[in-house]
């Protein structure tokens, strides 16, 4: 009989066990009756000759058991024999399993959430062909902060560079897209011809713009991402070649993106043929391009680099009066996505580890003192003859089971986490975190599941297997050997602390910064504020028109019930960055064609008493000075400073945008800073300059109100409406719900907030396990606690011996912890605003509290050890 | 009656396979056979014979089958197959080297 002959038998004793079974019980019964017929033909009666048959067999059930033994079955059911077993142990004590499997699911929970939110962000493959070859190209003046591109650099660079097979530019847009009932805005973006190509993504529908089909004067051309397709168009296949209006101009649908196509903000909805062209597309010195580049074949990023240094140097001497000064920057694409959310997932997945850690340590330090207690029993196992590798099988059987259990918990705890995240995310965030699209639970997120999950199983199920060894299972027939599981339960504890500690100090550094960040001085009053943004057609782009318009919102937002000032602006405080910067030049100072750029900001005379701002000297702008031209500008402090230092600025004359021909300019105020950028950035010389001047139809609208934002937005855009309904509005809501909503205000609030709910949870898990380990080692002492009292110990003394054994714990956990949260917290340096990594005073305070807790947690088992009854204590055993 | 362990570890087996040599029987018949042939000396401890039966199938030096017994009635009969032929021959002849070692032994006493 060969191998496979072998191999079939025993799967069959396996698979088709009744039919096995049934066939040894025919066999034996045959054999007992052919016994019995025998005894009973040499003269027994019938029922002497079946007892003495079953005589001769020795009990029937351990020969078959015996037969089952031989056919090689038992190894399996020895293994079921034990998963049963494991399961009849984790219900016995439901306490422990209910405990181990709260902290495994949190602990996994967690880990696998952030874990995640990693893989979508930093792991899953971008929808890009061949995606690291791509990188994003900046501008940066004399070394500083990246720009986009302007478009003629762009222009000059694609045309001129060797190192990149294909370039592309795009510029994100909020679209006015009219339909019967009205405008509305819509997102998207104006992208060069190359753009997708330059991507290495096709549509899934129609065609990709052709060559030259984003020069002026091309036809309107647009492509749909898939979800614009399907939720305004129903998916209707035949949608290539139909018209949409998009800034009152009629655009051609020539094709639409592939699915799970997604690109710089997840809500855009049409892509455009990019037409340059116009105001700031003209001009040089105006960077509002963003430009991807793909590398050609073997040229690295810094051999690129080098490349368009030589085409800067070349643009620097042909135009010097904007292109001077300026060189390039290259990302790789895939950073520049996400740099924004990397060090933060990067910091919360460190949280999330120090969480597992000290859930694992938690429930592998209960298991030892579960083991522990099983000693005897372990000792009586050994002794009625089962083997050493049976009973390790017993203790792996059991992590397996505890942490299989708890992985499908934490697993389904993350899941629905995820989902919740999701959903706190505000909109106008989530917009520009569209890899959050593949979030999810995918093969990657299993596979850290299983990896978590084997090292538990190795930590629950090997650690407490090999100490039994070596403790030995003979001696443990009368008292186990507390003491060891004392000192490794001690060492647990303290390594729980220890990770608390950092963990605490980490969340207290991101709330400091958080509660910094909310007592940054905005240099108004964004309470009461509600704001609008608006898009007006194109028709009111004329000088005249604009002012008109102007005049009217703010005849009417005024004229709203509830109104207390409204005032308009070409951008809003704090919801920007600083960007929309100008070129400026003092005059009556020499010049050396140095740029002096400075933040622009076009604003009504309104706009600084509606927000609330604080004048420093001079004066705001008049009301005449809405509708008049005149040449001044106020200024704020950063200004002053920069270019005015110990000097008074009122009466002086600037020119600005070195572009156009010098128009002197007076300086009439200076106003306190007011955050033009994010909360948390630094203050930038900036100008104001009258709303007169601004050629844009996009405005920002705000209005001071007592009224609620909800209703006050419907009745700002029912008043815009009745002026023309083809002006679109979009983003109302109140100044302080959007700053916290929105950029820096958001990420500080949803850090500080993720990483409290670890370090509560740390808290929580770390003071559990000091409980439980002091309560094991006064159950442990119990008798020596008796002889204590019984020789004379007050209670005093018996609860201090415990307090002092938890409060020494607790020190060197603290003090540990301490250690590792300086080095830990230096690398969230970053994340940190307006506080020190080594922030004492937060370092007092997290010791006190985890000090305090230790206290309330070794309190309970001191009451217990003080009230021990040394009588019982000394009886018992 | 004789337990198992009176035999010499390992001959039950042998003699198992050599009774099932001369022709397929079952595990009543194997028994009662040892007996006959070993002039009522051998009394293999049914406890020991079944078990044994089912190593020696798992090993694959026998095999079975269900027939028609001498009474009538179904049972399951073991057969010889190659590899147990191999194995029969070392076995005998491992059992042949150790009585006779033995056996010089014992006379040279």
């Amino acid at each position: 009989m060969r191998w496979r002959d072998i191999f079939r038998l025993r799967l069959r004793s396996l698979l088709r066990r009744p039919a096995v079974e049934q066939e040894l019980d025919e066999e034996l019964r045959y054999h007992l009756d052919r016994e019995a017929d025998e005894n009973i033909a040499r003269g027994m009666s019938p029922n002497e000759g079946r007892l003495a048959a079953l005589r001769t067999i020795d009990g029937l059930e351990q020969r078959k058991e015996e037969c089952r033994d031989m056919r090689g079955v038992n190894v399996i059911e020895c293994c079921i024999g034990d998963l049963r077993f494991a399961l009849r142990q984790i219900r016995k004590s439901p306490g422990f399993t209910a405990t181990a499997l709260t902290m495994l699911a949190l602990g996994i929970g967690a880990s696998v959430t952030i874990f995640a939110f990693v893989d979508a962000a930093l792991l899953k493959p971008l929808p890009y062909r061949d995606s690291s070859r791509l990188m994003r190209v900046f501008e940066t003046y004399q070394h500083g902060s990246r720009n986009g591109l302007s478009y003629l650099n762009y222009v000059d660079f694609e045309k001129q560079n060797q190192a990149f097979r294909s370039m592309g530019a795009f510029t994100f847009t909020t679209f006015r897209l009219s339909s019967t009932e009205g405008a509305e805005a819509a997102s998207g973006f104006r992208v060069s011809d190359g753009f997708f190509r330059t991507l290495g993504v096709a549509p899934a529908l129609g065609r990709d713009f052709y060559d030259g089909e984003d020069l002026p004067g091309q036809p309107r051309t647009v492509l749909l991402s898939y979800a614009a397709w399907q939720r305004r168009y129903g998916g209707n296949p035949g949608i290539v070649g139909q018209t949409v209006t998009l800034n009152g101009n009629a655009n051609t649908i020539v094709g639409v993106l592939p699915k799970q196509f997604y690109f710089g903000a997840s809500n855009a909805e049409f892509w455009m043929a990019l037409h340059a062209g116009g105001g700031c597309e003209d001009r040089r010195n105006c960077h509002n391009m963003q430009v991807v580049g793909r590398l050609k074949d073997g040229v690295s990023r810094d051999a690129a680099l080098a490349n368009l240094a030589v085409v800067e140097q070349q643009l620097g001497t042909q135009y010097p009066a904007t292109n001077r000064g300026w060189s390039s920057a290259l990302n790789p694409l895939s950073e520049t996505l996400v740099e924004d959310v990397r060090p933060v997932l990067l910091m919360l997945l460190g949280c999330a580890a120090l969480l597992l850690i000290i859930a694992s340590v938690n429930v592998a330090s209960l298991l030892l003192v579960r083991a522990g207690g099983r000693k005897r029993e372990m000792a009586v196992r050994t002794a009625l003859g089962a083997s050493r590798g049976r009973i390790m099988g017993q203790f792996v059987t059991e992590g397996v089971v505890l942490v299989a259990t708890g992985s499908a918990l934490g697993l389904a705890l993350a899941s629905w986490t995820m989902q919740f995240l999701l959903r706190t995310i505000p909109a106008g965030m989530i917009e520009f975190m569209p890899f959050l699209s593949g979030l999810g639970v995918n093969w990657r997120v299993l596979g850290f599941v299983a990896i978590i999950a084997l090292l538990a199983v190795v930590q629950f199920a090997v650690v407490p297997a090999l100490r039994l060894n070596r403790a030995g299972l003979a001696e443990g027939s009368r008292r186990s050997s507390g003491n060891a599981w004392r000192r490794l339960g001690s060492k647990m504890v303290v390594a729980e602390l220890a990770t608390a500690v950092v963990l605490l100090v980490g969340a207290a550094l991101l709330g400091k910064s958080l509660y910094r960040l909310l007592q940054v001085d905005l240099g108004f009053q964004p309470e009461h504020l509600v704001t609008l943004q608006m898009a007006a057609p194109r028709s009111y782009a004329n000088q005249d028109k604009s002012i008109a318009l102007e005049q009217d919102i703010l005849n009417r937002l005024e004229a709203l019930p509830g109104t207390t000032s409204a005032g308009i602006a070409s951008d809003l405080p704090v919801l920007n960055d600083w960007s929309g910067g100008t070129n400026i030049r003092l005059l009556g100072r020499p010049w050396n064609g140095e740029h002096n750029p400075t933040v622009e900001r076009e604003v009504s005379s309104s706009y600084f008493t509606t927000l609330g701002a604080r004048l420093r000297r001079g004066r705001y702008f008049t009301h005449a000075e809405d509708v008049l031209k005149p040449a001044v500008v106020v200024v704020n402090e950063a200004f002053a400073g920069k270019y005015y230092p110990g000097e008074d600025p009122v009466g002086k004359r600037i020119s600005y945008d070195v572009g156009r021909p010098l128009s002197p300019v007076e300086i009439i105020g200076v106003v306190e800073n007011i955050k033009e950028g994010k909360a948390d950035s630094l203050d930038q010389a900036t100008m104001y300059v009258p709303f007169v001047h601004y050629a844009g139809t996009y405005f920002s609208l705000i209005v001071r109100t007592p009224i609620a934002a909800q209703p006050m937005v419907g009745a700002m855009t029912a008043a815009i409406h009745q002026i023309n309904p083809e002006i679109a509005t979009k983003d109302g809501g109140s100044m302080v719900g959007l700053i916290s909503t929105s950029g820096s205000g958001y990420q500080h609030r949803a850090t500080a907030w993720m990483v409290g709910a670890f370090a509560a949870l740390a808290l929580l898990m770390a003071v559990a396990g000091l409980y439980g380990v002091v309560a094991y080692s006064v159950s442990q002492r119990t008798r020596e606690i008796g002889v204590r009292l019984a020789l004379g110990a007050t209670p005093g003394t018996v609860s201090g011996l415990v307090l002092r054994e938890a409060g020494s714990l607790a020190l060197v956990g603290i003090a540990i912890g301490l250690l590792g949260a300086v080095g830990a917290v230096s690398f969230m340096r970053g994340l940190l605003f307006g506080v020190s990594p080594w922030d004492a005073p937060t370092l007092v305070a997290v010791s006190i509290v985890l000090a305090g807790s230790a206290l309330v947690a070794s309190f309970v088992p001191a009451r217990r050890a003080a009230s021990v009854n040394p009588a019982e204590a000394l009886r018992a055993e | 009656l004789s337990k198992p362990t009176d035999l010499v570890q390992g001959t039950l087996d042998l003699l198992i396979l050599k009774v099932i040599a001369l022709e397929p029987a079952h595990g009543w018949s194997i028994a009662h056979r040892i007996r006959q042939m070993s002039g009522e000396v051998l009394q293999v401890g049914q406890g020991a014979l079944y078990p044994a039966l089912h190593k020696l199938e798992q090993n694959g030096w026998i095999a079975s089958e269900w027939a028609i017994s001498e009474n009538n009635r179904r049972a399951k009969y073991y057969t010889l197959t190659k590899s147990g032929r191999k194995a029969l021959d070392a076995e005998a002849a491992g059992w042949e080297r150790l009585s006779a070692a033995i056996s010089t032994i014992v006379r040279a006493m």
